[in-house]
């Protein structure tokens, strides 16, 4: 590489400006492409952006944790972003208000079936017992189902690329199931989706529809309570 | 838009440290998001314009911020080696699973309820 050359490529490798550059490009590539496409959840803009990028980290030989150390700025804003989910809730309040027992029932369900069909698959083709507790909290949003997974005996890093695929594939392929099923109450639809596809759900909920969106939030809100107040427990019964 | 930002920081702040201090089961942004959404409520009507403008701003883009982690994900698809059918098959199936059994049973409550249909 001539000097100059050089020389750039170390300022690039130092500041997030690049990173920062490809996450939003690749982002807007993806929002167009499924613009493009008529808003087909099968192009989940999330998928397809993250499949751009790794597609650019691998023919680039930039590692990983180099591309985070810009990207990371994109990634705090999730903090900030979920507490604003609380403004869609306070909106859509008294609609939430007026389905609470229906939604009690629901979330308690939704919960216990998301970890139970998990480990159940996971068990029918052959999984041990520490990836069983790993797919078990799969449906929480990261940090809980991380935590969840460490006091029950799985793997908190396997854990993390669980959740993530399940939000990929449940916001994807989530949408499409539903209106097979003939499911059109958008809230039962947010509710859901929120419940067993977490943030990445409650993502593609809202872009489509704020009362969706209002009852994703608090699916993955309550969930992430509910499993990590019944999950630990009913794994210990089971293992006597 | 500094004053409404602050605000959501603030809640996630405080969420992380009662979250921590109490032990509480929720990770900080939840916390915060339950605060926030405590107080609006406790205030009474519809959340302020300037807050409402930056939390729409944020949650129209919510996808983006899930990008770089789910590339972190995405290459590191070699954990799954460990027991890639199992897992594939639980995240998959269990998931689409999940989201069928909920959306029937939500739906079916609700109308049970005779709510108001919100289609």
């Amino acid at each position: 590489m001539r000097p100059e050359l050089t020389e750039l490529w170390v300022y690039l490798a130092a500041s997030p400006l690049a990173a920062l550059t490809v996450t939003l490009a690749a982002w807007l590539g993806a929002v167009r492409l499924h613009a493009a496409l008529r808003g087909s959840a099968l192009v989940n803009p999330v998928l397809v952006a993250a499949l751009l990028l790794v597609a650019l980290l691998l023919v680039s030989g930039i590692e990983y944790r180099a591309y985070f150390e810009g990207a990371q700025f994109v990634h705090f804003l999730l903090g900030p972003a979920t507490v604003a989910l609380a403004v869609p809730l306070v909106r859509q309040w008294r609609l939430l208000r007026a389905s609470g027992p229906a939604l009690a029932i629901a979330l308690v369900s939704g919960s216990v079936f998301a970890s139970a069909s998990a480990v159940a698959i996971g068990w029918a083709f052959g999984a041990d017992r520490a990836v069983l507790a790993t797919l078990a909290p799969k449906a929480t949003t990261t940090p809980v189902a991380m935590g969840i997974a460490e006091q029950i005996g799985g793997i908190p890093s396997l854990t993390a690329v669980v959740v993530i695929l399940s939000g990929i594939a449940g916001a994807t392929l989530g949408p499409v199931l539903l209106s097979l099923l003939r499911v059109q109450d958008w809230r039962a639809r947010g509710f859901a989706v929120g419940l067993a596809a977490h943030g990445i759900g409650t993502a593609r909920a809202i872009s489509v529809n704020e009362t969706a969106g209002a009852f994703a939030a608090l699916a993955m809100g309550l969930n992430a309570l509910a499993t990590a107040l019944l999950l630990p427990l009913v794994w210990a019964l089971a293992e006597r | 838009m500094i004053a409404a930002l602050t605000l959501l920081l603030v809640c996630q702040l405080v969420g992380e440290v009662a979250a921590r201090a109490l032990g509480l089961p929720l990770p900080g942004p939840v916390l915060g998001m339950i605060l926030l959404a405590v107080g609006l409520l406790a205030r009474g009507g519809d959340p302020p314009a300037e807050l409402a403008a930056v939390a729409d701003g944020l949650l129209r883009n919510l996808g983006l911020l899930f990008v770089p982690a789910s590339v972190g994900v995405v290459l590191h698809l070699d954990l799954l080696a460990r027991a890639a059918a199992p897992i594939a098959l639980a995240v998959l199936a269990g998931t689409l699973a999940a989201i069928g059994f909920t959306g029937l049973l939500t739906a079916r409550l609700l109308r049970a309820r005779g709510g108001r249909d919100a289609t």
